[in-house]
Order: structure tokens, then sequence, then C-alpha cells
């Protein structure tokens, strides 16, 4: 498929993309978790573009992050100090883990681009107090954007900023059915270059590209199916994963990544007040386990998912030193196990993958489902 | 040699030994809650205590637990139950040892009495947020969420709102969790107490810029547990009086906790629990004394903010603005002010594989310091709680390194 090259040439290169919208006259602001505000920044007239790490090895972030920190926060910050960054006019952190947290902090003192800012979120998320303050960050955020690009972002450019992620994100969902429905139907590291290509590319490109691959795939009759499998964790931006899991006999039906379904899932409503609906949809999303909406959220997400896709396991892929997924794992896997649902833990360093070990212990599994 | 000794005895801090009465009619206390119809609160140790001691509710502090699990050297054992329970051992050493001194009822006192409720304020960390969502499942029990978002730069309006109104929403928990109103006449006076025990405890740290240092930041370590847990009570009061009656004694009479005090260092992140005496002796064998450290004075360092005649309004911003919940040039800051008002040979970082806000951003408060204050800086990696992540031998070879450099600067 033609589309697909795109998006792989994409993620290999956000420098490249980031670039091309320089000539489109859109700065790029990078950002480092799901619950930065895409819609806002796109509204400002800046281009969002989530942040990964090249997995360079790790040099110069040593000196200001201990061994102990997670792959994806060093990584990012390797990418930013030796320059493969430069690109960027800018950066958000929304506040997420105390590694983010501190990785903010040494990012305002140490770089230098134009824009920074970081949208403190509130860490929970099921009382009305919190939502009010959910709703005065973002409208801080917003007079933080209008300063920088010195216009006002009004109501109706908010609202077609709105249209436009809901375009993608619906787009990126209805893969995601399809793909449940008929397995196979993309490899995984095609959907992976998909979803990670949207939080990276030109998203007036994206309304375009997107709704042409989900009718391509529609026709696409039934295929082979293999062990159904549903991933939980924070990111998973191993391609190679997926290869492994589909060598073994495996195949992905649905995540609960916050590069996946956490992240697009929650359609904004168009026709209510736009700053109320971005509000309600970021305070009412799947929710991050570095935040709080209840204490077993969570655990009823990952079998209510299971259960609707029809996985055969679950496959928790947590970064090495993520605190908020190491939390959460034992409890989930009590929920699942109490449904009979199989599942794995595997645990990975973004940088380095160990691809036999992780074989023949995806192999394993897929023996026990 | 009998000289020696009763010199020795002289060096004494004779207030411990109240002290250690006072936490065991605490946890006494404590353990028989029930028999007294008494509520049990568990809450952070960054928490808004006050409001608790007005509902006459007894606050039960997990990390206070922590610190005497790794004291006793119960840590280990403890942590390794939970990492068999799924736990990762890259988790928080005080959280780990918790969750499975919960079910296991191990530690030094055999686990904590059972919560009626659950107070978490993340001030201090966002690992907290995960520790009581696990707790409030096991024990089934209410769960109170007292959120305050970290100002990097600032304590801004908005944060200053959405912290103030969750105030009324934690009274309002607690009148409904303890079917009782509340007192406001009391709470005033809680604040109050709250507000001169804080006082107090600054004022027995501020001893130390005494040259020699009449304490040690390990003896601080020790007598911090009563502004921890007690805060807010006349007991921390009372005791903290005392407390310094004691050291303006000491400094009166030139007594100093380490004999020959030659250099003064300043420590950084939580103690090594259970490395504390050979930390405290092997300085002490090189003459050096650590005066103060970025830990036990979190419980006075927002003093600033609050307003004892207003307290329910002015610790919105006490309780936000703490020392973890800053910027890291901020913290940086604050370390500068130290090393000048206790006059610092030396920077000793404890990197500690536990405590993620409060290691990460080290590195370059190290950088700040050494190029700002122009003074050595040693960082020690190990972790609050859990034994296996110290090496005695590196550690040893490294600080005599340290004081080496130090010795040569001088």
């Amino acid at each position: 498929m033609q589309e697909l090259k795109i998006f792989h040439e994409a993620i290999q290169n956000p420098g490249s993309v980031a670039l091309k919208m320089k000539e489109k006259k859109r700065k790029t602001i990078g950002y480092l978790c799901s619950y930065a505000p895409e819609e806002l920044i796109y509204a400002a007239g800046f281009h969002p573009m989530r942040l990964f790490s090249s997995k360079a090895e790790i040099n110069l972030a040593e000196s200001h992050l201990q061994a102990y920190c997670c792959s994806l926060v060093r990584g990012i910050l390797e990418d930013s100090l030796s320059g493969k960054l430069d690109y960027l006019d800018g950066t958000v952190f929304p506040h997420t883990c105390d590694s983010i947290q501190r990785l903010s902090d040494i990012w305002r003192i140490k770089t230098k681009y134009e824009f920074f800012a970081d949208v403190i979120m509130p860490a929970k998320l099921n009382t009305q107090s919190a939502k009010n303050y959910m709703r005065d960050v973002l409208i801080k955020f917003t007079t933080d954007l209008e300063k920088a690009c010195g216009e006002k972002i009004t109501r109706s450019a908010l609202k077609k900023s709105i249209a436009k992620f809901n375009l993608i994100k619906t787009n990126l969902k209805k893969l995601y059915e399809l793909r449940s429905q008929n397995p196979g139907i993309l490899k995984g590291a095609d959907i992976h270059a998909i979803v990670k290509g949207s939080m990276i590319m030109d998203r007036d490109q994206l309304v375009e590209l997107l709704p042409a691959i989900v009718s391509k795939v529609s026709d696409v009759s039934a295929l082979d199916q293999g062990k159904r499998l549903v991933l939980s964790g924070s990111i998973c931006d191993s391609p190679d994963i997926y290869d492994i899991i589909e060598q073994a006999g495996g195949v992905v039906v649905g995540d609960d990544l916050c590069t996946g379904q956490r992240w697009f899932d929650g359609k904004i409503p168009e026709n209510e007040e736009p700053m109320e609906a971005l509000t309600t949809r970021y305070f009412e999303r799947i929710v991050c386990p570095a935040k709080h909406s209840s204490t077993i959220a969570r655990g009823e997400n990952i079998v209510k998912l299971a259960k609707q896709t029809e996985a055969d396991g679950v496959i928790f892929i947590i970064l090495k030193f993520c605190d908020p997924h190491g939390f959460d794992y034992p409890y989930m896997k009590e929920f699942l196990d109490k449904e009979g649902i199989k599942n794995i833990l595997i645990e990975i360093d973004d940088h380095s993958l160990n691809s036999g070990q992780l074989s023949t212990r995806l192999e394993t599994f897929m023996h026990m489902i | 040699m009998n000289d020696k000794l009763v010199e020795k005895e002289k060096q004494k801090i004779t207030s411990a030994k109240k002290m250690r009465d006072i936490m065991t009619t605490y946890y006494i206390d404590a353990m028989s809650a029930k028999e007294n119809n008494k509520l049990v609160a568990w809450i952070t140790s960054g928490g808004p205590v006050e409001p608790l001691i007005a509902m006459d509710i007894i606050p039960v502090y997990p990390e206070n637990h922590g610190a005497m699990i790794g004291s006793s050297k119960m840590g280990e054992d403890l942590c390794m139950k939970a990492e068999d329970m799924g736990y990762s051992n890259d988790l928080c050493s005080y959280a780990r040892t918790d969750i499975s001194c919960a079910i296991v009822k191990g530690g030094p006192i055999g686990g904590l009495p059972e919560p009626d409720m659950l107070i978490c304020c993340n001030n201090i960390c966002g690992t907290v947020l995960k520790w009581y969502e696990i707790q409030a499942r096991f024990f089934n029990v209410p769960l109170f969420i007292f959120d305050t978002p970290v100002c990097h730069t600032e304590f801004s309006p908005e944060i200053a709102k959405y912290v103030r109104t969750q105030i009324d929403e934690y009274i309002a928990f607690l009148e409904k969790v303890t079917k009782k109103s509340f007192d406001h006449d009391k709470m005033a006076e809680v604040g109050k107490i709250s507000y001169q025990g804080q006082l107090l405890w600054q004022k027995v740290l501020n001893t130390t810029a005494n040259r020699p240092s009449p304490m040690t930041a390990f003896d601080a370590f020790f007598f911090l547990a009563l502004i921890v847990t007690l805060r807010g009570t006349m007991i921390a009061v009372d005791f903290y009086k005392e407390l310094l009656l004691e050291m303006k004694e000491r400094i009166k009479n030139g007594i100093s906790i380490v004999p020959n005090e030659k250099y003064r260092l300043l420590w950084d992140n939580l103690p090594i629990w259970y490395q504390l005496k050979w930390l405290s002796s092997k300085f002490s064998d090189h003459d050096a004394c650590l005066v103060a450290d970025t830990y036990t004075s979190a419980w006075c360092s927002s003093l600033k903010y609050i307003d004892e005649n207003d307290f329910l309004n002015s610790i919105a911003e006490g309780y936000t603005r703490i020392y973890l919940n800053i910027g890291v040039d901020q913290m940086a800051d604050q370390v500068i002010e130290m090393i000048k008002f206790y006059n610092i040979d030396g920077f000793v970082m404890h990197s500690n594989r536990s405590c993620k806000p409060y290691s990460f951003g080290q590195l370059d408060i190290k950088r700040i310091v050494e190029s700002k204050a122009n003074i050595p800086v040693l960082m020690i990696e190990a972790d609050m709680t859990d034994p296996r992540a110290f090496s005695q031998s590196q550690v040893e070879t490294r600080i005599d390194a340290f004081m080496e450099i130090i010795n040569q600067g001088k």
C-alpha cells in the first residue's frame, strides 16, 4: 500500500516532517505525553509532534539523569542535547510522572527552543474542582500559545482544529475495529507506523491518508487468524515487538497504550462550546496510570477491552523503571486472572530489545493460550 | 579510658530517650485505636495532617513506618515479599515494604494499625498516588487525594484556587467518614500549634549553624519523627522546646557532636536508613559533621507561606510549595542558601533509586552548587530502605576520596 510508505518514512525522520511544516509556516511544538492538548497547539497555528526517543546511545543525558530513569525519558533528553531535535520550535510538558516532571525542569534549564510550557494537569480526575482546574490550565495554556503566535485562538479556529483531530482519531479507531474483526489486514509494524505517524505528520495530510487506508483495508477478505492479543502499557515504540508477536503466532487486536487507544479514543463533541468539550474529553478519556480516576478504573478497562476484542491473552509491555505502570501491573493482572484471561509481563528497555529471549517467552505464552 | 567514656556520655543528646518514649506511646495509642473508639487515617508524610488532629483522628504514616523498617534492617525481606507479589524491584522501597507489610504484618512493630481512611497528598511524589490506590483496594476504605500541582516556576492562581477548594473537600470528606461536624475553632487552635511546632523545629535545625555543631543531620533524621507524626499537637511543641533548650545548652558548654569538628557537610535526599550508624561514624572519623540536610528541613521550609492566624487558607500554598514540589533550579537556590547559612565545606548527595522526584535533577543541582558555591560534591548511589542497592566498600572509597579533596581545599 502506497500510503504506508509515507508513514514509515515520516516516523523514521520526524525532522524532515518538521522542515516541511516550516515551509507551510507551521512551527513545530514537541510534546511528551498523550495529555498534551494537540487541538489547541494546532489551533494556534503550530504543528504538534509527539516526541519519541531515537534510541541513540545514552551519552550526554548520562550527566543529567541517573541510570534508574526510564529509557524513554533519558532517550528524549539525549536527542535534545545531541542536537537531534534542533528542528523543534518549542516543547510542551503536560504533567505526567515524576520522571517527566524532572525532565521538564532539566529541559527548561538546559535547552534553548523558542517556546516552552508546562501544562500542569490535575493528577486526580474525579471531582468537579479538578475538572475546573483542568479547564483553567487549558485556558492558561491557550494564553501562552497566543503569546507565542501573536494572535488570538478564535473559537472557530479551535472548532475547526477539534473537527480535524476528531477525523484523525475516529479513523484510527475505525482502523482498530477493522483489525479486531479481521486481524492481519495490516502488519503490526504497519499499524504502529500509522498510529505513531499520526502523532508526527502533517494533520492536513493525515485527514486524506487515514480515510484512504481505512477504505482500502475494509475490502480485504478474511485472513488467517492467530492468537488474539491485547497490549497494555505505556508506549510500545519497537516495531520489532510486533514482528516477534506475529512470528510467534499472535495477532494484536487492541491496546491499552498511550501510543494507541488511550490517546485516540474519545471523540470531542463538535456542537458544544469547544473549550468545555476539550476539557471534558481530556478529563474523561481512558485514564493513564499516572492519574487517578478511581482505584479500579484501569483494571476494569483492561478486562472490558479484552472481552470486547475477544482476546485470547493480554501482554503487559512495561518500560523498565516506569513507576505508574509498575504499580498497576499486579492488580490489573489479578483482574484478568479472575476472569480467566491469560496474561504475560514483558519488561522492555526502549533502547535494547532482547529479541531472542522475547520470542521464546512469547512462543511459550502462545502455546499456553 | 574512663575519661573517654565520660566524655562520650557527655556528647550524647539526652532528649533522645524521651523521644523514643513519645514514639512508643504514639504507636501504642495508634495500635489500640479501635478499643478506644478512635479512627485511624493513613497519611503521606507531606500531607495536611492538622484537620485530622482537629477531628481527633489518629494519623499514621506509612513512610515513618518505612523508615523504621529500614533502620531495623528489615527492608530487604519485606521488599522481596512485595516483589513476589509482582511489584518490580525498581519501585519505591517504602511502598514495597508497606504493601507487603500490610499483608504479612511484619516489620519491627508487626505492621501498622489498619486504616479507616487514607489521605494521600502528592506534593512529595506521584508514587504515593499509586501506593495509596493499592492500599485503598486492599483495605477497602475511602481514599482522599489532596492534589498539589507541581510549581515548576510559580504557584499560579489556578493552582491556588484548586488547592484551596480541596481543603474544603477534605473537611467534607472527614465529616462524612467520621459522621461528625468539623470544629473550626479547634482547627484554628491546632493550626497555631502546628505552626509553633514547625517554627521550633526550624529553630532546632538552625542550632547546627553553630561551630561546632551540637547535633548532626543523623540526629535530625531521628528527631524528625515528631514533626512528621505529631505535627499539630502540644506533644511535638513541648518536646522541641526541650530539645531546643538542650541544643542551646550544648552550644553554651561547647559540647560538639563530632569530637573534633573540622569539616561541615550538607546531606541531600532521604537518609540511608540501614546504614546511619556506619555513615555517621565514617564521617566522624574524618572529623566531618553532617550539620544539615535538605530532607528534615522540608517540614518547615514552607513556613514562610503559612499564616498561623489564617491557617486553613494559607496551607494551600504552604503544602504546595514544599521542597520536592518546586523546580530543580529553585531547589538548587535553597541548597545554596543552606550552604551559606550553615557554612558548608562539602555537599553529600544520596542518589536514591527509590525516590525519583528527589534524585532526578540532582546532577544539575550538583553542577549549580559546584559552580556557584564552589564546594566539592559527592554523590552516593543507594536506596533508603533496600540494602541491595548499597555497596559499602564502594561508598567507603568514595567518601575517603571526597574527604581528601575537602581537606586539600582547606
